[in-house]
């Protein structure tokens, strides 16, 4: 009996953004990166070809952050001193690109100062040649004061600039136009604040292929079905042609899942959690791949051991099968 | 899918004799379009109209229940492609495999170890739904022998695998008065397995490696009386898997083809790499599986899965609530400290534990925050100085304590302000942010 298969086709279509630039563009980096620019839902081959796949980010610090999980301070051990260390020990990992997360305090308990993390980004593109993301602390003020001398001193090398959000986006969408970066906006997953943001920043004059949207998620069992379907509730937007949902977006399943108890502590948990490596492990590798499902073209990740096996996973979503 | 009251009319007499109580055949129709009156009302309909609209009547993707003991495992009746468009109803069902080349000892144990796994997520108590027992050979004595293991650790559901008629003949005499899965039948076994299938009241798979296989098979099997059916695309890769699942489900609800209108079944134990069974798992759970055969059971990826599996048919009407009042912990007394959270119940459930396991005695207020979490509920307004406040007088707590200390969430420290003039009396401290860091804030400042 042969069965017809309904083709879905869609009027519209994900827009791609490029990050890091090469020496022939301008920067340099070993080589850019470009996510987007799908014309239908995540994998569906048999529709249209995925011309990008998803990437595995990992977040390094500037600093060793000591409220991380024991497992992850093991993991990657003396490395997280030196950004310049994690940042060659993450690309190792199989990472697709960087992520630096800058910290509010320095060792000392002083608030991080502009020069020290100028010093940190310039350490981590001198001793990789991946393109990056750096994050601000994620306090306003504090954001502002250290993103904006990054970026100067990373001119021309395409880095996404994190995180906007409707409060504070100006000053940060105004030194990505200035030296040619990138910038991430955040909002909490609501498709129309999703939106609303992305206007915001698009009517700053930064066109939409340098914009990423990061709507926010949840980690299993902490509301990773609100992220889910917000993501999936985007792209269906995207497809249908509303032109400020088309935007290729990037979540935090790292952060979310190992701030969860499931994942960051292994003593006085119920025994019927098991093993405690495996199950953190699990929880973010399952956070992210189930995003990827619905729609993340960049997961930001912090174990080298999920990274495998979520790019395990994207390999083996992105094969076109014969069946298709 | 439903037919319309236009097509239904097409199905009718069309004499308009009134006798269904209507004036006209035509609002009958769109009465039973509406749902409103029975097909029963009029007496003149033609048997060959009874059978189109009771086939029209029924659910895109059949519901498939197995039963054993009092457990019950059911699959289908979904309508949806994505749970925001409404939810997704029946939880795919999580069953562990042996296989009878197993000794029995380990059989009996692997399973009531299995068996007896219990976890709690936000106060729900979660375990498997039943075992899978797979045929290596074509021994029925050492087949039926890996199912007494089963039976004597287990009570749950069970699936039956082998394509040899003989071997699920001899299974199923085992398994009387239960409604099992057997598994399954192909091109070539097709008349024999649907025949026990009818025989002992057992759903059965269809396997075939193309949907044009699947749809031929379960025609023929559904033309044959058999009409529980679940699906088995033979994927075994996370891309095709995802991509037969989501046809499968499109084709059903969006064009109500029938011969795939059935629940899928999915073995993430067969993938070429078994470190991918989590992730083949997780993806059956989001995309669409209705039985998922797992080959290694250990708590720390069944916890995960089962979370996720709550997570993803949790209804998107109704976020998952605590009772908004004064919750006790450890006993506590008045000069215990009052700790504020929201009523979502995954927060809620988050701070209770933490607290619960700090064994430190402490008032936990839950404001009503419409279901959302402490940064959502804040963004939204439904967490604020004010609200706090009420909850606060309301509840009474200022009669349990003596000494009034109240600790705000670290993720709306700027309340603080607002709040000590909202309530004068009180001292207010900032907590942190996460609910894993409780303990250690209780223990150094409180």
């Amino acid at each position: 009996m042969p069965v017809q298969i309904p083709k879905d086709s869609w009027a519209g279509s994900v827009r791609t953004v490029t990050l890091g630039a090469t020496a022939a563009e301008g920067g340099t980096r070993a080589r850019s990166v470009t996510v987007g620019g799908q014309k239908t839902l995540p994998f569906m081959h048999f529709e249209q070809v995925t011309p990008h796949r998803p990437l595995v980010a990992i977040e390094i610090k500037d600093r060793r952050p000591e409220d991380w999980s024991p497992l992850l301070l093991d993991v990657w051990g003396d490395a997280m001193g030196d950004p310049a260390a994690w940042a060659k020990a993450a690309e190792q990992a199989g990472a697709d690109l960087l992520v630096l997360a800058l910290s509010l305090t320095g060792g000392d308990g002083q608030p991080t100062q502009p020069q020290a993390a100028v010093a940190a980004a310039k350490a981590v593109l001198d001793a990789s040649g991946l393109p990056l993301i750096v994050f601000g602390p994620g306090q306003a003020e504090a954001d502002n004061a250290l993103l904006v001398p990054v970026a100067e001193a990373t001119k021309g090398e395409r880095i996404a600039l994190g995180i906007c959000e409707d409060k504070n986006y100006r000053t940060l969408v105004a030194t990505a136009l200035a030296n040619d970066h990138r910038v991430i906006a955040r909002s909490p997953m609501d498709v129309n604040l999703a939106k609303q943001l992305n206007i915001l920043i698009h009517d700053m004059g930064l066109p939409l292929d340098r914009i990423l949207m990061d709507p926010t998620t949840g980690a299993l069992g902490y509301g990773i079905e609100y992220g889910y379907s917000v993501m999936e509730r985007l792209r269906l937007a995207a497809l249908q042609g509303d032109a400020m949902t088309q935007l290729p977006m990037i979540v935090t399943p790292g952060f979310e899942a190992w701030k969860a108890k499931e994942a960051k502590v292994g003593q006085d948990v119920p025994e019927a959690w098991g093993n405690w490596a495996e199950r953190a492990i699990t929880w973010e590798a399952l956070t992210a791949v189930t995003l990827i499902e619905s729609g993340a073209d960049i997961v930001v990740l912090r174990h080298p051991e999920s990274v495998r096996r979520v790019r395990q996973a994207i390999d083996a979503l992105m094969a076109v099968p014969e069946t298709a | 899918m439903a037919l319309s009251g236009i097509q239904i009319y097409k199905l009718l007499p069309q004499t308009n004799c009134k006798d269904c109580g209507f004036p006209t055949c035509l609002a009958f129709a769109m009465k039973l379009a509406a749902k409103q009156v029975e097909l029963a009302a009029c007496p003149h309909v033609s048997a060959e109209a009874q059978a189109q609209l009771a086939e029209a009547s029924e659910p895109p993707v059949r519901l498939i229940s197995l039963r054993s003991n009092g457990f019950e495992v059911k699959a289908g009746n979904e309508v949806v492609l994505f749970r925001h468009e409404k939810t997704f109803y029946n939880k795919p069902g999580l069953f562990l495999r042996v296989r009878d080349s197993e000794p029995v000892e380990a059989i009996r144990a692997r399973v009531a170890a299995a068996d007896g796994y219990h976890v709690n997520y936000v106060g729900r108590d979660l375990s498997l739904d039943g075992f899978a027992v797979e045929a290596t050979g074509d021994n029925p004595a050492v087949f039926t022998a890996a199912i007494g293991a089963v039976r004597q650790a287990s009570h749950r559901p069970l699936i039956l695998i082998s394509h040899n008629p003989d071997l699920i003949a001899a299974g199923l005499r085992l398994l009387d008065g239960e409604h099992p899965l057997i598994c399954g039948a192909d091109a070539s076994n097709w008349e024999k397995m649907g025949d026990l299938a009818k025989q002992h009241g057992a759903a059965l798979v269809v396997c075939a490696d193309s949907l044009d296989g699947l749809a031929d098979l379960a025609t023929k099997l559904k033309d044959r009386g058999v009409a529980d059916l679940v699906l088995d695309p033979a994927a075994r890769q996370l891309g095709a898997s995802l991509l037969l699942g989501t046809q499968i489900r499109r084709l059903a609800l969006r064009q109500n083809f029938r011969p795939l209108g059935y629940p899928v079944i999915a073995f993430p134990g067969d993938a070429p790499d078994p470190a991918q069974e989590a992730t083949l798992a997780a993806q059956a759970i989001a995309k669409y599986a209705g039985f998922i055969v797992l080959d290694h059971f250990a708590a720390e990826v069944m916890y995960p899965l089962m979370v996720l599996r709550e997570n993803i048919y949790t209804d998107p009407q109704k976020p998952i609530q605590v009772q908004p009042g004064i919750y006790e912990i450890n006993n506590p007394g008045p000069e215990s400290p009052v700790l504020v959270t929201t009523n979502f119940s995954i927060t809620y459930f988050s701070v209770a534990n933490e607290v619960e396991s700090s064994g430190l005695p402490a008032w936990l207020i839950v404001a009503d925050a419409e279901g959302m979490s402490v940064l959502t509920a804040w963004a939204a307004g439904k967490f604020d100085a004010e609200r706090i406040a009420k909850s606060v007088k309301g509840f009474g707590i200022a009669d349990k304590v003596s000494r009034k200390r109240i600790v705000l969430p670290g993720h709306v420290a700027v309340l603080s302000g607002e709040l000590e003039e909202e309530l004068p009396d009180w001292e207010i401290r900032v907590g942190p942010r996460e609910a894993v860091d409780l303990p250690a804030f209780m223990k150094q400042t409180l």
